[in-house]
């Protein structure tokens, strides 16, 4: 086998992706055991709060997505380069991932602790705008346009995402919500112990799965873009060739 | 155990959408890398 060929078979992968691979499946592993072996029940939730070490992870990583897809806009807005562009489509995808895991892991939970799968309660609307958001942003990227035309499209809707992100983030303090306010950061968090434990460590293991997601869907983007431009340039080459046929038999083809 | 109905289905749902879109990139990433140079891949 060819280095070239090596090189190929890697994909998108390189040795600081595996390293991220290999922890984020081992703490996903750890979490696992002690989320759903070790750790007891709630006095309130019971077993439900079991759901808590999957939808809490879901949730805190999925600002940094969000984040990161309107700020790349943004620089795609301003300098227009194709790094830009590739971070921002590879963060509005991932955070869809996770915006989209949060509110059905959220209503899961709900079920069985509030009673319902869904209430229009400040903090689950504004996610669920966030999530069409995202899903807007997705959809300017596959409509059929100039590429410039349908990125810059993206990146305008991609600026609002940050905005809403602090609607999302503070809607328990702005408003009175079912949906309870923060918490392992307030100061009399109601958690402690192993449970504490395994919902940090969650939200840590999350991070780590996101940036390898992250880093996996930038490296796609990138390529998509180089085979977009070599697609173009191949299209110009092949325009100028027959071009110069013509002029070449005097225009009598 | 109570309530492990939901509490399996939401553990699945999010590991199974995970793994799935993991796996899903690292395919999409090794067919798309076939087409570019190694020098334009600068990770590799």
């Amino acid at each position: 086998m060819s280095i070239t060929s090596l090189a190929a078979d890697d994909g998108t992968s390189s040795r600081g992706t595996r390293v991220l691979g290999i922890l984020t499946l081992v703490g996903t592993a750890a979490v696992a055991y002690l989320g759903l072996v070790a750790t007891g029940p709630d006095v309130i939730q019971r077993d439900s709060v079991r759901l808590i070490y999957v939808h809490v992870p879901m949730v805190s990583v999925m600002y940094v997505p969000v984040a990161i897809c309107s700020i790349a806009s943004l620089l795609w807005l301003r300098k227009r380069s194709d790094g830009w562009d590739a971070l921002a489509v590879a963060a509005a995808e991932v955070a869809t991932v996770f915006v989209g895991l949060g509110l059905v892991t959220g209503a899961i939970w709900g079920r069985p602790t509030w009673g319902v799968y869904w209430t229009w309660d400040a903090r689950l609307t504004s996610t669920a705008m966030l999530f069409i958001l995202l899903l807007g942003y997705l959809t300017m990227r596959r409509l059929p346009d100039e590429r410039s035309v349908r990125t810059k499209r993206a990146a305008v809707v991609g600026l609002l995402l940050i905005p809403n992100a602090i609607i999302v983030k503070f809607s328990v303090d702005w408003w009175l919500t079912l949906h309870q306010d923060a918490t392992i950061t307030r100061a009399d968090a109601q958690i402690e112990g192993l449970q504490q434990f395994t919902l940090i460590l969650s939200v840590v293991v999350g991070y780590l799965g996101m940036a390898w997601l992250m880093v996996h869907r930038f490296r796609i983007a990138w390529l998509e873009s180089r085979i977009e431009d070599r697609g173009l340039d191949l299209a110009i080459a092949e325009r100028r060739a027959e071009g110069d046929t013509l002029v070449a038999t005097g225009g009598d083809q | 155990m109570t309530h492990v109905g939901y509490v399996a289905v939401g553990w699945l749902a999010t590991l199974g959408t995970l793994g799935s879109y993991a796996m899903i990139s690292i395919r999409r990433g090794k067919t798309l890398s076939r087409q570019v140079p190694p020098e334009e891949r600068r990770w590799s």
